[in-house]
């Protein structure tokens, strides 16, 4: 199974998630942001970082990248696309999940563990996940502030494309819990479909006991079992 | 002929603007009582050829809505003018 990891310059996720695709048994490649052609992958992740700097707006500029037509062709076909962190960003920015990231609340850089709790399981990305269950990932984002207009958000809910939403430890959604101020504590959702994913968390740093949780291994086992027929396709 | 285009950039009304606010407490601090609201935003400058002064608008919009400008976060106003062409002799 090819997982085609896109590096942008300003990257600096694109080896975790190279390392927690093998963790899984997936054969990871690094894509150059400049390709306009994926080759034969079975799913495509966008990784965090600085893409460009942050300049004009988080994600603006690699969202216009020349891979992202073939990104989003792929992304058309049904095919899993993972953006995390600067990866959501970029994914907002270029259309194919609704909403924006914005700075956060506080205004300051978040770094630290936190909790989301399963909202939608029927994504190539928490296929393997019980409904409801909550995952320990840390978040490391100065802009992650979800944001929605209310028919949107409210199209979102109806149509239960969110697919993660900050919590305690407990799994209780509370103001406390949510570190960046997202409208509805939203930290991940999805497009129609479902296939393309997009969370402001770290499952790629949290992918080792050695790293303080490896509940981030159940996005990629997720795509691994899914992909190789060890779970149905629901999504 | 040559054009210059502004392009003032700012969230949109109805979403929360922590920077504003911020900005605007420190403002408060200082004494400044009287400041009701802050917001802050952008400013871009483009200059650019075009064939005539619809066609810059025209222009400068596209570049807007593919690019400069966030529609969902964010309002923009666009101050065209042109360029002050060379003189000769």
């Amino acid at each position: 199974m090819k997982v085609a990891i896109i590096t942008f310059p300003g990257s600096n996720c694109d080896y975790d998630c190279w390392h927690a695709v093998r963790l899984v048994g997936g054969e990871p490649i690094y894509v150059d942001h400049r390709a306009t052609d994926l080759g034969r992958v079975d799913a495509v992740i966008l990784p965090g970082g600085f893409s460009y700097g942050d300049y004009l707006r988080a994600g603006a500029i690699a969202s216009r990248a020349p891979i992202m037509r073939a990104v989003r062709a792929f992304a058309a076909e049904g095919g899993p696309v993972l953006g995390i962190c600067n990866g959501f960003q970029i994914l907002c920015e270029a259309g194919l999940l609704p909403g924006a990231l914005l700075r956060n609340r506080s205004l300051r850089f978040r770094c630290h563990p936190c909790y989301v709790r399963v909202e939608r399981t029927a994504t190539p990305f928490t296929a393997a996940c019980r409904p409801g269950q909550v995952l320990q990932m840390p978040v490391a984002h100065g802009e992650g502030r979800y944001y929605a207009d209310e028919a949107t958000l409210a199209r979102l809910e109806a149509e239960g494309r969110i697919v993660f939403r900050y919590c305690t430890p407990g799994g209780e959604i509370r103001e406390e819990a949510n570190p960046n101020g997202s409208v509805a504590h939203v930290a991940g959702v999805c497009s129609e479909a479902g296939n393309v994913v997009g969370l402001m968390p770290h499952p790629e740093r949290a992918a080792e006991a050695v790293l303080g949780s490896e509940d981030g291994l159940w996005l990629f086992r997720s795509l691994v079992d899914l992909l190789e027929g060890r779970l149905a396709r629901s999504a | 002929m040559e054009f210059r285009a502004e392009i003032r950039i700012l969230p949109r009304p109805e979403l929360l603007d922590p920077q504003g606010k911020a900005v605007e407490g420190a403002l408060h601090g200082l004494g400044f009582h009287a400041v009701r609201a802050v917001h802050v935003g952008r400013l871009l400058v483009v200059e650019f050829a075009a064939p005539s002064f619809e066609a810059a608008r025209a222009e400068v919009d596209a570049m807007c809505r593919q690019l400069l400008a966030n529609p969902v976060i964010e309002n923009y106003v666009v101050v065209l003018e042109p360029l002050a062409q060379p003189v000769e002799g």
